[in-house]
């Protein structure tokens, strides 16, 4: 589904992103892991469009993105979260939600139907927050509402836009640990029918939750695998996992 | 005032404001005072050029500073066919869409590249551009403007020499500016103008490609400003390129601030309230003067009240007069 071909990325001298090769399989949960400053949302940025790629190539459904931008990858199938959160904070829950649906509804260059009472967008969009549990809050302001439904906004925005790959920038970021429990039953629920690349944290949510784990340090990925695998790898117990 | 007012007080309040606008000829044929009819006639046209910079400014957070320009084109559109003895009104509204439409797909289309001061400035360069070049064209009078000696022709049926008629026609125009900006802004189209005044980021990666829709919004306004300099040619009957200075601009900017941004009425009651305290402050003064107090009040005074007026409603009154009128609301 989305394959990395040695991608960099430069800021002045550093290097954020050091030639990674990823690959995440169709209907799989990708996790990247590592600690802080480690490049893992500089190249979640990289993926979604957000920051170019300095060499290096990404091939999402066997197609070349490298030189798209944000929006025309968004609507090769592509939804991303932030993990500050970001979204449109005047307006209701369900308008956000709503404009993410209006996306994939073609262009919205329509003129003249109201789109506040539009039920092809109203539906669907109740639907997606629904699956986070925000439904009953829908018409509360998203400024009005507490960080971990924001948090949750983020995820139905993007489970709205039906993406065929959903790249999570630390869902569970700044959430106490109930709040994150239920944000993990929330993506479990999706486990399986959606192809998940997920930067995380919080290591009950990647174990619970990950096929496939990366390791990043340093920008550089030290080691790919199923979970028992990276558990078992000296390095990462060294580089990551022993100082936790 | 009550701690809550109902939810449609403002709703009220815009009824009774379009009825004002609808009664006024009859005050004014009851009272004699025929130079309302022309302060309202006027606040209507420059309420809908505000309306068309509201589109921009207050759904679309884009800035301009240039958005007079628009108003002098609009009314060259008039001044010039009529220069030449076309007095066909369809020649000169189909003119003033047509070439408002193309400079603002033009000039849009570079400034929309930028943000924030950048937009403010290079949308004031494009208009002090189209200033500069009227004030030049020696031919339509350069600097001193062009006299409208006869009104745009719409047919038999609408005979716009008749100042009543132009007023209600102007009114009419403003009653479906109004419906077709509401109809616009709750659009899909509307919805992703406003979202990506809020979160330009998030849109995008939503998959909007926001420069192309704020292109489209940028283009809309300037022809619905352009209808308005249509109007206002016609109905002041003299045009220059005073009228699309930038302190014009300043001006609309104002009466949007004044009535509040991102509100369908905002621009009609900032341009209300504008004209009128452009009105009735000389008056006061003069009237104060009359009283013989001891003091004699410099005429030029009224400017300096305005100013003030205008900085305590941006200063204390956020999100301008509907924002006083509203505020309670959420206590």
């Amino acid at each position: 589904m989305l394959e990395i071909v040695n991608l960099e990325k430069w800021f002045g001298g550093i290097k954020a992103v050091d030639n990674v090769n990823l690959r995440v399989n169709e209907n799989e949960i990708h996790a990247i892991i590592g600690p802080n400053g480690a490049g893992k949302t500089t190249l979640i940025s990289q993926v979604a469009g957000e920051l170019k790629a300095d060499s290096g190539q990404i091939r999402f459904r066997n197609e070349d993105i490298t030189s798209l931008r944000p929006a025309q990858r968004a609507r090769k199938g592509l939804a991303r979260s932030f993990q500050i959160t970001s979204v449109m904070l005047p307006m209701t829950l369900l308008e956000n939600v709503s404009i993410a649906v209006q996306n994939r509804k073609g262009h919205s260059f329509r003129f003249w139907k109201s789109a506040l009472d539009d039920n092809e967008l109203i539906d669907e969009a109740i639907q997606a927050l629904r699956m986070v549990g925000l439904d009953d809050r829908a018409h509360r302001i998203a400024n009005e509402v507490s960080h971990g439904e924001h948090r949750q906004l983020e995820i139905a925005m993007a489970i709205a836009m039906e993406p065929e790959l959903l790249l999570l920038d630390e869902p569970t970021a700044g959430m106490g640990p109930e709040e994150s429990t239920d944000l993990i039953k929330i993506l479990q629920r999706v486990k399986g029918q959606k192809t998940i690349l997920l930067i995380e944290h919080d290591m009950d949510a990647v174990f619970s939750l990950a096929d496939q784990i990366s390791v990043l340090v340093y920008g550089r990925i030290i080691a790919t695998g199923t979970k028992e695998e990276i558990r078992a790898n000296p390095e990462v117990q060294q580089a990551y996992l022993g100082e936790g | 005032m009550k701690n809550y007012l109902p939810r449609s007080t403002s709703g009220i309040f815009y009824t009774g404001v379009v009825l004002v606008f609808a009664l006024i000829p009859v005050f004014v044929s009851l009272s004699g005072q025929i130079f309302y009819l022309d302060i309202f006639s006027r606040i209507m046209v420059l309420g809908i050029a505000a309306m068309s910079l509201n589109l921009l400014i207050g759904y679309g957070g884009m800035i301009s500073l240039g958005h007079a320009a628009f108003l002098g084109i609009g009314a060259y559109c008039v001044g010039i066919p009529v220069y030449y003895e076309i007095y066909n009104g369809w020649v000169h509204l189909v003119l003033a869409i047509v070439v408002c439409g193309i400079f603002a797909l033009v000039t849009g289309a570079i400034s929309l590249r930028t943000k924030g001061v950048y937009f403010i400035m290079i949308t004031l360069a494009f208009a002090q551009m189209v200033y500069f070049t009227f004030v030049s064209l020696e031919e339509y009078g350069g600097d001193d403007g062009l006299v409208i000696e006869l009104r745009s022709e719409f047919g038999t049926w609408l005979d716009l020499e008749d100042n009543m008629v132009l007023y209600y026609t102007i009114f009419g125009v403003l009653l479906v500016s109004l419906f077709v900006v509401n109809r616009l802004v709750q659009a899909r189209f509307g919805r992703v103008i406003l979202g990506s005044k809020y979160n330009e980021r998030r849109m995008q990666s939503l998959g909007f490609d926001t420069y192309r829709y704020r292109l489209v919004c940028y283009v809309i306004s300037g022809i619905l400003c352009g209808i308005a300099g249509l109007f206002l040619g016609n109905f002041t009957s003299f045009i220059s390129p005073e009228m699309m200075d930038w302190t014009r601009s300043g001006e609309l900017i104002f009466m949007v601030i004044l009535g509040g941004t991102g509100v369908l009425f905002g621009p009609i009651i900032g341009a209300g309230v504008f004209i009128l305290l452009e009105v009735w402050l000389p008056q006061i003064i003069t009237f104060i003067n009359k009283l013989e107090l001891g003091v004699e009040l410099p005429h030029e005074l009224w400017h300096l009240i305005l100013g003030a007026i205008l900085i305590a409603v941006v200063l204390f009154g956020r999100g301008g007069i509907h924002g006083l009128l509203t505020r309670r609301k959420r206590g």
